[in-house]
């Protein structure tokens, strides 16, 4: 799966979660759970949507490293090329 | 036989509007089923039926706006005979705003959504009233709530497959089969979202007026609590893993096991206990507005049952697709801002509760353990409760309570 893909399909979970955000504006860098406004309930919510949409199981110690929209996709590539 | 009536979806509930029938006559339900979609003003609520049996006539027609208690269908159990053909009781007349708070609705909105009907008849014959209306060819069946959202979506509802009675197209299918990231849970209404206000600022309101309100509030350590979370968290897939809120939650369900003039509602000048402990918890919408789903019986849920039923409870919340079930009458609620930063809270009982708790943030503090400086982990609890039920001794007993109960989170 390629980075473009992993990118488009966490933009996919994270619309569905917030769906008035305007995803395209979204920083790279940006604090997901700041910029969009998500609680801990969302935030688990989307940890589970990538496990059910790629197959990768995220630990609460590896948070920290899908905090924003890059670290997420430099982290689920990181993973699925395990 | 039974009659299926509006059900009480809140204690401020007076009236609510059907949106859509997701049963024709004829059909079998089961307990549980949802069988309704309500307006209530404040949200669309999927309304469930309490009883099995088989739906003889629908009494009320889509778009009437009809007071809680006011029979909507009936249903007969299985076995029994159908029913002669009666005229439908008509339901009373819904008195303007003005005038409803004076209307005596009280005891029917006590009432559970399904109560007995008066008396079977006689004679069985069969021919149940028919509610839907026989689809011209070419013509979609579809609920007018499904076409609105679809109108609105710019959904073709051709292309939708229905899921309601006879094949028809209920807003659920709209929404099953809106684009991803179509606008969901933000597009709430402008009017449900004045509608939501309104009815939390009469609730806050009276509250404030009529409830004298005490506050205690104390901090609980919660390292051993999250430290026991995080282990058990280890060796569990994401979708099992529990949120340190669900631990907050059990302690304080399982707590009021001990106070119980904390978890019941003042009405008609006196406390009344509730039976069973049933804990809302507030719900921030992302449009907008607050939803306080309800815990039902949380003190006997399991940490696992209670972090699935608040997950759920919560998604169904900010889709605004919240069941009859989720919504009935809470005993107490609970609401937590520590998610946004917030230290303390200084909460509103909700009436005709008797009390609220909030939490705050779980953040690393400064605290003496063993006459030593340590850096732990804490959150700020607090407690509203009303005074002409109980003193600040027994709330002053219960956090304590809490604390002990968070001390030993195996015991959750």
């Amino acid at each position: 799966m390629s980075r473009e893909e992993i990118r488009a399909l966490v933009l996919t979970q994270l619309g569905r979660i917030a769906p008035e955000a305007d995803l395209a504006a979204l920083p790279d860098s940006a604090l997901l759970r700041e910029e969009l406004e998500l609680d801990s309930m969302d935030f688990l919510h989307f940890a589970t949507a990538l496990h059910d949409a790629l197959g990768v199981d995220i630990p609460e110690s590896d948070y920290e490293h899908i905090a924003s929209l890059r670290g997420c996709v430099d982290y689920l590539s990181a993973r699925k090329a395990r | 036989m039974a009659d299926f009536r509006m059900p009480s979806l809140g204690a401020d509930m007076e009236r609510g509007t059907l949106l859509e029938w997701r049963v024709a006559p004829g059909d079998r339900v089961a307990r549980g089923q949802i069988v309704a979609l309500v307006d209530t003003e404040k949200a669309e609520i999927e309304v469930e039926c309490w009883q099995s049996g088989v739906v003889e006539a629908l009494y009320a027609e889509v778009g009437q706006t009809l007071p809680v208690g006011a029979p909507l269908a009936r249903l007969r159990e299985e076995g029994e005979a159908p029913r002669a053909p009666t005229v439908a009781p008509a339901p009373p007349p819904v008195p303007p705003r003005e005038r409803i708070a004076a209307a005596p609705l009280r005891a029917a909105a006590a009432a559970p959504a399904l109560a007995p009907a008066p008396a079977p008849a006689p004679a069985p014959a069969p021919a149940p009233a028919t509610a839907l209306e026989p689809v011209p060819a070419g013509r979609i069946h579809a609920s007018p709530l499904a076409r609105r959202l679809a109108r609105e979506r710019g959904l073709d509802l051709a292309a939708l497959a229905g899921s309601g009675p006879g094949g028809a197209i209920v807003a659920e299918d709209v929404r099953r089969g809106a684009p991803v990231a179509a606008v969901e849970a933000a597009s709430v209404p402008r009017d449900r979202r004045e509608g939501m206000r309104r009815a939390i600022a009469a609730a806050m309101a009276r509250s404030k007026r009529e409830i004298p309100h005490y506050y205690l509030a104390t901090s609980f350590d919660c390292a051993r609590a999250l430290a026991w979370l995080r282990e058990r968290n280890q060796t569990r897939s994401v979708a099992e893993r529990a949120l340190p809120i669900a631990l907050l939650l059990a302690a304080t369900a399982k707590a009021l096991r001990k106070a119980p003039e904390l978890s019941g509602a003042y009405v008609d000048g006196g406390f009344r206990a509730a039976q069973g402990i049933h804990v809302g918890v507030v719900v921030s919408l992302r449009g907008g507005g607050l939803a306080a789903p309800v815990l039902r019986d949380a003190d006997r849920l399991s940490l696992d049952e209670l972090m699935r039923a608040l997950a759920e409870q919560t998604q169904r919340a900010r889709e605004g697709r919240l069941r009859s079930g989720d919504v009935s009458e809470a005993s107490i609620t609970v609401t937590s801002l520590g998610d946004l930063g917030v230290e303390t809270v200084f909460p509103v009982i909700h009436p005709p509760q008797v009390a609220i708790v909030g939490f705050g943030r779980i953040a690393d503090a400064p605290v003496a353990v063993d006459g030593m400086l340590a850096v732990r982990p804490v959150v700020h609890c607090t407690l509203a409760a009303d005074h002409r039920v109980s003193d600040g001794m027994r709330g002053a007993r219960f956090l304590a309570e809490v604390g002990r109960l968070l001390g030993r989170p195996e015991e959750l």
